[in-house]
């Protein structure tokens, strides 16, 4: 028997491996998901009606329905339509998916709470629409929301975890099936949970301080 | 096609697990938080250090911790404790924390004036802290435990039978099965929207209640 530090040295470069897999879910997931998010939040806004709901049904779907459930949809869904990605392809597009979702909802809080008279004031230079939208609304509203962003990258990168159910080769999984070969899980979802936290809670310590830097500036 | 029978006969997991876990995380949340407030920096640090491991770890990765882990200690579960366990443990983190939340939202003067009219701490925690910091922190316990209805369905990993469960069951076997992840996606929802809007209503009727 050897020890557990022994025994951590062993199975770290196969979790580790699962860990890069698990952090490009996350980066794939944000860097598609977060531009969606903001067109979902726009749709939401949109004057014309059935884009509006279109854009209400997609966020309240996506934030309603579990990730868990949505990856699975995903991954027996899309062979049912004659498309069968990889397991990994089905997993960045169920995640995308729940990322824009609350990025959207993030995002249309961040774009309403603009101050109305700095839209007026952007209207009142002769701006058209397209340009008080990017140059007055947005990076204000994008200021607003990243707190809360930051929070949903978190949340994301804990929700790659769910990918191990359709089979991504990812931190969990691999930590799954060290644990099936070598009958010590204790030790095995120990070194992985530490892993998980090593990433998390550096990373909710850096969004507190942005919070209250941000909140110290208004 | 069996329809909506398999989800609504798993569903009452899909609850039990939620409310298991909330109960847990309630029970364990209130400690937590008095020793997060300590002024005895150890307690502090000690709550501080399970409330960021709580809420730092994924949830399935609790659950797998939980119920392959520990037999090697010789603590064995059934999936459904391990599931009410584990998800416990991280509603604790979350709860500890609006719970702290919702102290610092009640104004100082409250604490100062129970001082002065000399309450003893239980009268004044029960009496007028309590009851203003609920009324504060209700929106974030009615947010956490609709997430909390949906992270239930992680629970599916370690088998237990609640509605994911069900739905992957059949949907490994036919491809119709996808369905029954709609309608289960249908039940989160149809569970989800009346929690939030009957959150909505108590807010604002203890907020009319304070205002008297």
């Amino acid at each position: 028997m050897t020890n557990i530090f022994q025994f951590w040295a062993n199975i770290f470069p196969k979790l580790f491996d699962g860990l890069i897999v698990s952090l490009e879910l996350t980066a794939l997931s944000l860097l598609i998901g977060l531009p969606l998010g903001l067109l979902l939040a726009l749709g939401v806004s949109s004057q014309f009606k059935p884009l509006s709901w279109l854009s209400i049904a997609l966020v309240e779907i996506g934030r309603g329905a579990p990730a868990l459930v949505v990856l699975y949809v995903v991954y027996f869904g899309l062979p049912a339509l004659h498309w069968s990605p990889t397991a990994f392809l089905c997993a960045v597009i169920g995640l995308t998916y729940t990322t824009a979702a609350y990025a959207g909802e993030y995002l249309r809080g961040g774009l309403r709470s603009v101050n109305a008279g700095t839209i007026e004031a952007g209207q009142a230079l002769a701006l058209t629409n397209v340009d008080v939208l990017r140059f007055v609304i947005i990076p204000q509203g994008l200021r607003v929301a990243i707190p809360s962003l930051m929070g949903l990258a978190i949340q994301i990168f804990q929700a790659t975890s769910l990918t191990y159910s359709i089979t991504v080769s990812e931190l969990t999984a691999n930590a799954y099936s060290i644990s099936n070969q070598t009958f010590r899980a204790l030790e095995t979802f120990a070194l992985a949970g530490l892993m998980y936290a090593a990433i998390t809670i550096p990373a909710s310590w850096v969004t507190r301080q942005v919070e209250r830097r941000m909140s110290l500036g208004q | 096609m069996g329809g909506f029978a398999p989800i609504i006969l798993a569903s009452p997991y899909t609850l039990m697990v939620t409310v298991g876990a909330f109960l847990i995380g309630f029970a364990i949340a209130i400690p937590l938080m008095f020793m997060r407030r300590s002024k005895f920096v150890p307690f502090r640090l000690v709550a501080q250090g399970f409330i960021d491991i709580a809420r730092g770890i994924p949830p399935i990765v609790w659950l797998f911790f939980i119920y392959f882990g520990l037999p090697g200690i010789g603590i064995l579960l059934d999936p459904l404790e391990a599931a009410i366990i584990g998800l416990g443990i991280i509603s604790a983190g979350y709860l500890a924390e609006i719970f702290r939340g919702g102290l610092v939202a009640v104004p100082k003067g409250q604490f100062e004036a129970s001082h002065a009219l000399g309450l003893g701490s239980w009268t004044m925690f029960a009496k007028v802290i309590a009851p203003q910091a609920l009324r504060a922190m209700l929106p974030g316990l009615a947010t956490y435990f609709i997430g909390l209805v949906k992270d239930s369905s992680i629970a599916s990993v370690i088998g237990v039978t609640e509605m994911v469960f069900a739905a992957s069951t059949y949907a490994r076997r036919s491809p119709e099965g996808i369905l029954l992840f709609f309608i289960a996606a249908v039940v989160y929802m149809a569970l989800s929207i009346p929690m939030g809007l009957a959150a909505r209503g108590m807010e604002a009727r203890m907020r009319k209640a304070g205002a008297r």
